[in-house]
């Protein structure tokens, strides 16, 4: 009926070696001095996003890819003092979290979904107060984005 | 089979060079994007956005104003679709770990 | 003369999109994904849409295959098709 091999869960053929730390001495020298840089990128992207290209994803992006690096080239168990596998999902859901917080403080001052200028932060005017609305929404943005892609490569390789 | 399969391909580069060698030049002001009404002679939305973005936040990227803010609610639904993704890798991949 | 490096471009597009389809090992059919998201964010930055192009460049060319290849090494390198 299928056409597919009959697939035995005991013969899963899973290759653990990717848990393991690398063998090769210029792929974990160069991930290892590279990646500090990569993530100093993401931050750069996400927090000159109100002047230049960039933003929440792109930073998010660029900040998950630096983490992936060293989970790649140090093994499952090394990086786990950079980034903990129990923190990820939480803190992506903490993301989200802000942002629709953001929204709700400005229906509870009693104007639409999301209307920045509303939200109660004393001493500025309008302008600044949306200023401000996009820079925490985008740190909402950024936060699910880097923890959901470090979370789909744990669980990806089942750790 | 391979031979519709070369006459799709063929047929397919043709549109894309018809359409980029057809292109109006960039700032081209009289390219039908750039006009202020649109054909239906209702008001362009890029119009208004062009020329508030900076008034309304004092943000000189005018694409991060629209994202984040006059389209926010688009951003929100980006932001829940990265997580629910994320959730349902966690729950597919974790089938068989959690069978005792 | 501005349509020459577009149409250079859509050529090697449409090349790395036919290895991309046509190859049996899927370690190849990664690493030609990404060139196909490269030249897609090139075209972007030729059509004036920077953000977009970023963005087509980090998620495409990095984190796409990133994942892609961990899968492939969780599973089978061989294309059955």
């Amino acid at each position: 009926m299928s056409e597919f091999p009959e697939h035995d869960p005991k013969d899963h053929c899973l290759d653990e070696s990717l848990k393991e730390p690398t063998d090769s001495l210029i792929v974990h020298a160069t991930a290892r001095g590279i990646a500090p840089f990569i993530l100093l990128i993401g931050l750069y992207v996400f927090f000159h996003g109100h002047y230049s290209p960039g933003g929440g994803f792109q930073g998010g992006v660029l900040l998950a890819v630096g983490f992936l690096l060293l989970r790649l080239s140090l093994g499952v168990r090394l990086s786990q003092i950079v980034m903990p596998h129990r923190l990820t999902l939480r803190a992506s859901a903490i993301g989200a979290l802000l942002f629709v917080a953001v929204g709700l403080s400005a229906v509870i001052m009693g104007g639409n979904f999301l209307d920045y200028h509303l939200l109660p932060i004393p001493g500025l005017a309008p302008e600044y107060l949306r200023y401000f609305g996009i820079l925490l929404v985008e740190v909402g943005v950024t936060v699910t984005v880097t923890f959901t892609l470090v979370a789909i490569y744990d669980e990806l390789l089942g750790c | 089979m391979k031979a519709l399969r070369y006459i799709v391909l063929v047929a397919f580069f043709g549109v894309l060079m018809t359409a980029v060698v057809k292109l109006p030049p960039r700032g081209d002001v009289s390219s039908p994007v750039h006009r202020r009404t649109n054909a239906a002679g209702t008001p362009v939305a890029g119009t208004y956005y062009i020329q508030n973005a900076y008034k309304d936040a004092k943000t000189p990227n005018m694409v991060t104003v629209i994202l984040g803010d006059y389209r926010s609610l688009d951003t929100l639904g980006e932001t829940i679709v990265v997580l629910i993704g994320g959730i349902a890798c966690f729950y597919i991949l974790n089938v068989r770990r959690r069978k005792p | 003369m501005d349509w020459m490096i577009e149409f250079t471009l859509f050529l090697i597009l449409l090349t790395a999109a036919l290895l991309t389809l046509g190859v049996r090992d899927l370690l190849v059919a990664v690493v030609t994904l990404n060139v196909f998201s490269f030249i897609t964010a090139a075209i972007m930055v030729s059509l004036g849409a920077v953000d977009v192009a970023f963005t087509e460049a980090v998620v495409g060319a990095g984190a796409v295959g990133l994942l892609s290849i961990v899968a492939i090494r969780r599973t089978s390198r061989r294309s059955q098709d």
